[in-house]
């Protein structure tokens, strides 16, 4: 069981990874939310897999180490906020500027300092 | 706690300008005057104890193990520069009302200003040095934004930066000098080094100490070579300058000097380096600001001048020395805030400051000429004015001190008091006497009360030191200088030392000789300006561009806004940190017994496995790698049933119920599919730092759970506490609702504020027109003949009391079985969300009672409240009760204060959710599709919006 959890959290996480790499906003949203899928369950897994001991008082003689299981209960939480957040923004973004690449065009450093340039530095 | 109140004062005040301006100026500027005079009048309370030789002292203690406790002192130095900071600061207040103009932010203004008197007022009563040191990078932040509060002057903008660059850079400095200070004390709390001269002295550490500190001193007092900043920072409104510049934050740097004048002074080092530096400063000081033509800029020299006077006076030594040094601060902070107020009136009234533009306003502006008069003859040094009576004083030191020979000091400071007399008169002859012109930028007259009241009462200070220092000023300076030199001192001030005192002669030279100097002044202007100076801004500039360009050039080397370029960068540079930490230990592999797989666990993990790796091939047409997505986390639930944690599939149920809804409704705004940009062998790099990355975390999983924890667990107290101590028996619940209540209460805020933003962001989208335009264009596809299918809605309808239901009951058990607030608000928000797909927005939105906001509200403050009950019993915050009730005919039932803190996160949490969805809905609206009104969406829709 331990190997397919932890195959679980490396697919998940690779996955993730990779369509955090493509250039649209839409799969990078998609793959935050992979990766947030595989950080709870390696979160979740620190507790050690164990089963049939839900952390109920009087449900049995063992329990699971229900810390872990707090922690990630308010991160699926807090990453749905996330995840409402940059997709409002990833929204934004496309409604603004008509496409939805999530890389700036790259541009001469000198053209963002202009301001710096009229001014000197002090 | 009173000291603590009196510092924390001023930060509280800042919060008032921004919320009363709406109120109005003269409500805004009385608020904030008021907190300072509150602040005043605490202090007042407490001079009494300070003038008759005691110390008050506040302790808060914070982290005693680090040393990090925020303790307050308040002694005789406290005292005075507190007062001044305060005092002054009440009729900074009352000038700046009416010194800026109606275009001005005054709200933005008076906030900087409190912001800058609380950091003020921080640094002269703490006690512990860590504490100092925050406040004195608070001075050096405020006064940033005080100096740039003018934005759209570039002046302003670099006058700034530069103070900024320079006493941020002396604060760092000193920031070590304090920490080795510290150290060799064993302590961080003043009251405790101020007694360990000798360790201190004798420690090989004290010079790097002593000159570390001193850079932090002589970069906020501008003392040579650091001086230059200050009159850049002159492109402040006056006010700021008459505050900042003259009376409070440049003398930063001389309190830090007198408050370490007990443990630093007295050694060669010390003299060398404080009385030279003060020398040199204040002779090149006052023969700059002679030839200067702008008013301001010939007070910001003059300030140097005098700065370097008093750090002169503490870097002798002696206790004579150090008391005039405290006197000519009160002095100087009278006259020269009083002489830049008058200039700024000048400017107002005037339109300009060029001294050569001006002349002849004696007669136009004849209030303001007697306060500029009186001002300035007591800057000159001139009988029977407070700047005569401490120039005497100071005069006798440098004439006692040897300094490389016997008679140098003496004859360098009547030079500079030469100088100083000739460019007090400058400023008078030049700016108020002479004829009237015609060519003034604007008909000066003089202001109203408000204005010339402030430098008025200021001159009255003036005139009353100078003609009664033991009455009105020897008990102050007692005080102060007691407290710098830790002897009793009981100064005597006279205006007649004799014929015999020499003072008085060097007096009678310098003002002969001022005055000589400005009648020559026609002549040595010539010489002046045929003379080559090294301009400190462009020197300045010289060592600071070439820093900033290799900080820019290495800036956009590693970030040249690629998101997955950087994304891939970091990720590498983790797996190999990780590979490398890997590798450099002893690996063992673990031993902790594995779980057996049965054949279902084994076929579902398939299936997802699949699912996750079917999305990269999938992910160009987006709603099937949404689906595939879900699939993924909806299989989750089981995992999560399957290892013991009920909790987690409920809310990982309900939450990517919810997630995946609100991906489908963003995808109505965003294409439907992803072209193809990257070429082959991009995708495979990507493909290749993916799996680096994933192998690196599932190899890491697998280290991790093939072992036992290294440390035990701390859950145990959590499972044997969680019935006897937090009444529940669902541990998990009993951690957030309980144990971890503030982390949870954290938590929802975080949440809300998400939401929050969420609103903020599509409110402003839909104000912008270029948005507007391109959502009217944006008509969603409608592939099938119902918008609204009659099924959906019946049976949405029918589940909604159910689903309520449903929802109570999760709540409810929540403390005792799986369930609780998360999971609760998720299933009403899930309710709710299936009305507005089913029926419609403007169907579902018009019979909703509250808005979502104040849902989100009311959870917050439910929460908070369950927590502050616990103050009524004397308990800490967020302390939860509970007791077993029996009622008839229910069985014996538990209430608990932590249900109550539940119902809180219930509330937010489906505030939250429901804002998100209802300001994406919000868009879809405007996307020029027709919106059904009515119930039911049997026949062609009607109207639209």
């Amino acid at each position: 069981m331990e190997a397919l959890v932890a195959i679980t959290i490396g697919t998940l996480t690779a996955v993730g990874l990779y369509l955090t790499l493509r250039l649209r906003s839409f799969p990078v949203i998609l793959g935050l939310t992979m990766l947030s899928y595989a950080v709870n369950v390696f979160l979740f897994a620190s507790g050690r897999l164990v089963q049939n001991q839900a952390p109920i008082i009087g449900s049995g003689e063992t329990y699971a180490d229900p810390l872990p299981q707090a922690l990630v209960l308010t991160a699926i939480v807090i990453s749905f906020g996330m995840t409402a957040v940059i997709m409002i923004m990833a929204i934004g973004g496309f409604l603004e500027s008509g496409h939805d690449r999530v890389n700036m065009a790259a541009s001469d450093p000198a053209d963002a300092d202009q301001d710096d340039a009229e001014e000197g530095w002090a | 706690m009173t000291l603590a109140l009196i510092a924390a004062l001023p930060f509280l005040g800042a919060l008032l300008p921004g919320l009363m301006i709406r109120a109005g100026r003269d409500a805004c500027a009385a608020l904030t005057g008021s907190v300072t005079l509150l602040a005043l009048c605490l202090l007042a309370l407490q001079a009494p104890t300070v003038l008759a030789g005691g110390i008050v002292q506040t302790r808060i203690d914070w982290l005693p193990a680090l040393g990090l406790n925020a303790t307050f002192f308040l002694d005789g130095l406290g005292l005075l520069f507190a007062g001044l900071i305060l005092g002054i600061g009440l009729l900074i207040i009352l000038y700046a009302r009416f010194y800026l103009a109606k275009s001005d932010p005054m709200g933005q203004f008076y906030s900087y200003l409190m912001l800058f008197q609380g950091a003020m007022v921080g640094i002269v009563l703490s006690d512990n040095i860590l504490l100092l040191l925050i406040f004195w990078e608070l001075t050096s932040l405020s006064s940033f934004l005080l100096i740039g509060y003018w934005k759209h002057l570039p002046e302003g903008r670099q006058g700034a930066r530069m103070a900024l660059a320079v006493t941020g850079g002396g604060g760092l400095a000193m920031i070590a000098g304090m920490l080795i200070l510290g150290n060799i004390a064993g302590s961080y709390d003043l009251t405790v080094i101020l007694t360990q001269k000798e360790a201190i002295q004798a420690s090989p550490w004290y010079l790097p100490a002593l000159i570390l500190i001193l850079l932090g001193a002589f970069t906020k007092s501008a003392q040579f070579p650091f001086h230059f900043w200050l009159p850049h920072a002159m492109a402040a409104p006056t006010p700021v300058s008459a505050y900042l510049h003259s009376a409070t934050m440049v003398k930063a740097g001389l309190f830090l000097m007198a408050r370490l004048w007990p443990v630093l002074a007295g050694t060669p080092e010390w003299f060398w380096i404080v009385s030279t530096a003060g020398l040199v400063t204040m002779v090149m000081a006052a023969k700059i600001a002679f030839f200067k033509d702008d008013l301001k800029a010939l007070l910001a020299f003059s300030t140097v001048s005098h700065l370097g006077l008093i750090t002169m006076l503490l870097g002798f030594g002696t206790r004579a020395a150090a008391t005039v040094a405290v006197f000519h601060i009160i002095n100087h902070a009278t006259f020269k805030a009083a002489l830049f107020m008058t200039a700024g009136i000048v400017d107002h009234e005037a339109h300009t400051r060029d001294i050569k533009r001006l002349g002849g306003l004696r007669t136009l502006m004849p209030i303001t000429f007697g306060i500029a008069l009186l001002a300035s003859l007591s800057m000159a040094g001139i009988p029977p004015l407070n700047g005569f009576l401490s120039k005497e004083l100071m005069l006798e030191e440098a004439a006692h001190t040897t300094w490389i020979t016997p008679w140098a000091m003496g004859v360098l400071a009547t030079i500079a008091a030469l100088f100083s007399v000739a460019y007090s008169f400058r400023f008078l002859a030049h700016g108020f006497l002479g004829p009237v012109r015609d060519d003034y930028p604007h008909t000066p007259h003089d202001p109203g009360p408000g204005l010339w009241g402030a430098p008025a009462f200021l001159v009255v200070l003036v005139v009353v030191i100078g003609l009664f220092p033991m009455a009105s000023a020897a008990w102050l300076v007692n005080a102060a200088a007691s407290a710098v030199t830790g002897e009793t001192v009981a100064v005597k001030i006279t205006h007649w030392h004799g014929l015999q005192a020499v003072a008085l002669w060097m007096s009678v030279a310098a003002v002969g000789g001022g005055l000589m100097m400005l009648g020559a002044f026609g002549p040595l202007r010539a010489i002046w300006d045929a003379t080559p100076r090294p301009e400190a801004k462009r020197i300045f500039d010289g060592i600071i561009e070439p820093l900033a360009a290799l900080a820019r050039s290495l800036t956009y080397a590693l970030h040249n806004s690629s998101l997955s370029r950087a994304i891939a960068v970091a990720v590498l540079a983790i797996a190999g940190a990780g590979l490398w930490a890997f590798t450099g230990g002893g690996h063992v592999p673990g031993t902790r017994a594995l779980m057996p797989v049965e054949p279902l666990v084994a076929v579902v993990w398939a299936v997802m496995l699949a699912a996750a790796l079917a999305v990269p091939f999938l992910h160009r047409v987006r709603v099937v790698a949404l689906v595939f997505v879900g699939v993924v986390g909806l299989l989750l639930v089981p995992f999560f049933v399957l290892m013991s944690a009920p909790d987690l599939a409920l809310t990982q149920l309900s939450v990517e119920v919810v997630t995946i809804l609100l991906m489908l409704l963003a995808l109505n705004f965003l294409p439907k599919t992803t072209p193809e940009e990257s070429p082959a062998p991009r995708r495979l790099f990507d493909a290749g730092v993916a799996g680096i990355a994933g192998a690196g975390i599932g190899w890491l999983a697998w280290e991790m759970l093939t072992r036992q924890a290294a440390f035990p667990p701390i859950s145990h107290f959590h499972l044997a506490q969680s019935k006897p101590g937090a009444g529940g028996t669902n541990v998990v619940n009993t951690i957030l609702v309980d144990f971890r209540g503030y982390d949870t209460f954290g938590e929802i805020i975080v949440l809300g504020i998400a939401a929050l933003a969420i609103y903020a962001l599509s409110e402003n989208l839909l104000r912008s027109p270029a948005v507007t335009r391109r959502l009217a264009e944006t008509r969603p596809e409608r592939e099938a003949g119902d918008r609204h299918p009659m099924m959906l809605v019946v049976s949405t309808r029918l589940l909604l009391p159910m689903a309520m239901m449903v929802g109570v009951y999760i709540y409810l058990r929540g403390h005792n079985m799986p369930g609780g607030g998360f999971v609760a608000g998720l299933v009403f928000a899930i309710a709710y969300l299936m009305q507005y797909m089913a029926s419609g927005y403007v169907w579902s939105h018009s019979r909703q009672r509250f808005d979502h906001h104040v849902l989100i509200g009311w959870g917050v403050l439910i929460a908070t409240l369950s927590g502050a009950g616990a103050w009524a019993f004397g308990l800490p915050f967020l302390t939860s009760g509970f007791e077993y009730v029996h009622l008839w005919p229910l069985e014996e039932f538990e209430l608990a204060t932590a249900a109550i803190f539940d119902l809180g996160v219930f509330l937010c949490v489906l505030g939250a959710v429901l804002l998100a969805l209802a300001s994406l809905s919000r868009l879809a609206q405007r996307t020029g599709e027709v919106v059904n009104t009515r119930a039911y969406d049997t026949e062609a829709p009607q109207e639209t919006r």
